[in-house]
């Protein structure tokens, strides 16, 4: 192991969110990592929630009477976008990250056309998809 | 020699300084000149150290973007001094800092020790089981032109580390390989000469795989050669899980090409010159 | 090796997890179009149709198939997130033993609530 010289410099946290003069598939992977912890955090507590339909019908009610406060319904709202972005943008990553989507290799010619902009109208599909599913599943919870 | 119709912009330059016998930390220095047109950073840079501040240091060679050592953080992004135009930048204000995800050695000066050291690792030649044959060739490996296309743009790399300084990962995590090395180790997976990607396997299916790449796109997007690295990281990737799902095998290596025996050579060709190594 | 084997496995159970999670979403929030799997009267999480959809053998795989897939995908993500934060050795490994040992009992829970549901719902 070579030793390390000099003053550490890495851009840490920062460098997963980006500044601002990053292109748009960083921001998709960093709304990628929210959207999952974010989906996880909500699993977790759903098994607990929904195992309760094990004990039968006063302690299924019971539960959903405690789940179903104005926060929670948009927690639940959250939890579908996130879903419906993630599924989607997990998608797209799926094919790109096994190869497709991306273009084949070529001789580089400036200004290089490379596989992020190959890939770039599936990202800008998925994002309308999900917009739709979410619009669309919106409208369940507006009730 | 500056022409008389010449325009010149004030720029500023503000540039991270660094020197570790006496700064506790970096800071940053304001450098204010007159930049003719078409005038690079790496000119300006040059343009400081003679004329504002001497001590100034940094890393440069062939000023036009084929060796690689010019790699900075110019407003905010990883860039070859050499091949960034001030004016290109728009504005008065150029801000340089070394690049980022490398230890700073001084001023501009990055420490690529561990980027070059995983490139080592992700072993970047031929492997080839005839040793006696990669020492002393006799001849030329078959390859077609399609073979060719296949790992030609990633050995266009000129290990500048601009890639690593945009990678999300490699901004956290030390123990990613990163873009280049990746890239590289996939240049020579797709190569039809090479036959070590079982080799290559041990160190690059592991944790310090592409496992930990997903897909920001940025490497590919600063690099100044266009070799794409994130395309041949997915490209590995596939090939890795094609692998372990048993849908792909490694091919036989190119074999070599040899003359056919009892062939005159015609008339009025010469011989190849004597091997000088 | 092993991450090679473990990312596979978690880009197919996001595969899974499309479908039957998809499914999921569709039951329990799209129901003003597709009504097939509540069809007693009311909301999808009233309790008939809790019991309804609990006495199938197919929502019986489904949801654990789900339940398991989703663990997997989670946890995975969750462990790639904190190991690029570059935790010591000795953390990975404690992290390991955690997340597995978490999502194991998590999948026992859920698997035995879906199967309490499987028989009780039979002998009612």
């Amino acid at each position: 192991m070579i030793d390390n010289k000099g003053r550490p410099n890495r851009l840490g946290v920062v460098g997963w969110l980006g500044g601002g003069r990053w292109g748009l598939e960083r921001y998709l992977y960093a709304l990628h990592r929210l959207t999952g912890l974010g989906l996880l955090a909500y699993f977790v507590l759903h098994i607990g929630v929904t195992a309760s339909r094990a004990f039968g019908e006063a302690s299924w009610t019971a539960a959903m009477g405690r789940v179903s406060g104005p926060l929670f319904k948009t927690g639940e709202f959250l939890v579908f976008a996130a879903f419906a972005f993630h599924a989607l943008n997990g998608v797209r990553l799926a094919l790109v990250e096994l190869g497709f989507a991306i273009g084949k290799p070529i001789e580089p010619v400036y200004p290089y056309r490379t596989s992020v902009d190959e890939q770039r109208p599936l990202a800008i599909g998925v994002m309308v998809v999900a917009a739709i599913l979410v619009i669309v599943g919106g409208f369940g919870f507006l009730e | 020699m500056a022409a008389a119709h010449t325009v010149s912009t004030d720029v500023v330059f503000r540039v991270r300084r660094f020197d570790p016998t006496t700064d506790a930390a970096p800071h940053w220095e304001d450098y204010r000149f007159a930049a003719p047109a078409g005038m690079t950073v790496l000119e300006g840079l040059r343009h400081v150290k003679e004329a504002l501040s001497p001590t100034l240091a940094w890393r440069s060679s062939c000023r036009m973007g084929v060796c690689g050592s010019c790699g900075m953080f110019i407003n905010g992004r990883p860039r070859l001094a050499c091949n960034t135009q001030i004016a290109e930048l728009g504005g008065a204000l150029v801000t340089i800092a070394p690049l980022p995800n490398f230890n700073t050695i001084r001023d501009l000066v990055p420490d690529l020790a561990p980027m070059f050291e995983a490139h080592a690792a992700a072993k970047p030649h031929i492997i080839r089981d005839n040793a006696a044959e990669q020492r002393e060739p006799t001849g030329e490996y078959w390859q077609s032109p399609r073979q060719l296309e296949e790992y030609l743009q990633f050995s266009y790399c000129i290990k500048c580390g601009c890639c690593m300084a945009a990678c999300p990962t490699y901004a956290t995590d030390p123990e990613y390989a990163g873009p280049m090395p990746l890239a590289q180790g996939h240049r020579y997976n797709a190569d039809s000469r090479d036959g070590g990607f079982a080799e290559r396997k041990a160190s690059l299916a592991g944790e310090r795989g592409p496992w930990r790449c997903h897909f920001a796109g940025e490497c590919s997007r600063v690099c100044p050669k266009g070799v794409d690295p994130a395309r041949a990281i997915q490209l590995m990737k596939r090939q890795l899980v094609f692998d372990y799902l048993r849908l792909w095998k490694q091919p036989c290596p190119a074999p070599l090409a040899k003359s056919p025996a009892g062939v005159e050579r015609r008339e009025g060709i010469p011989d190849a010159p004597a091997r000088t190594i | 090796m092993r991450d090679q084997r473990l990312w596979t496995w978690h880009i197919g159970a996001g595969a899974v997890i499309l479908v039957l999670l998809g499914l999921h979403m569709t039951i329990m929030h799209l129901d003003a179009i597709v009504r097939v799997f509540s069809p007693q009267p009311g909301e999808p999480i009233a309790w008939a149709n809790v019991v309804a959809r609990g006495r199938s053998a197919f929502f019986l795989v489904t949801y654990v198939l789900l339940l398991g897939a989703a663990l997997f995908h989670g946890f995975y993500g969750l462990r790639n997130i904190l190991f690029e934060l570059n935790p010591g050795t000795p953390a990975k490994k404690a992290l390991n033993g955690f997340l597995l040992v978490a999502g194991v009992a998590l999948f026992a829970v859920g698997t035995w609530a879906a199967w309490a549901g499987f028989t009780v719902a039979r002998g009612a």
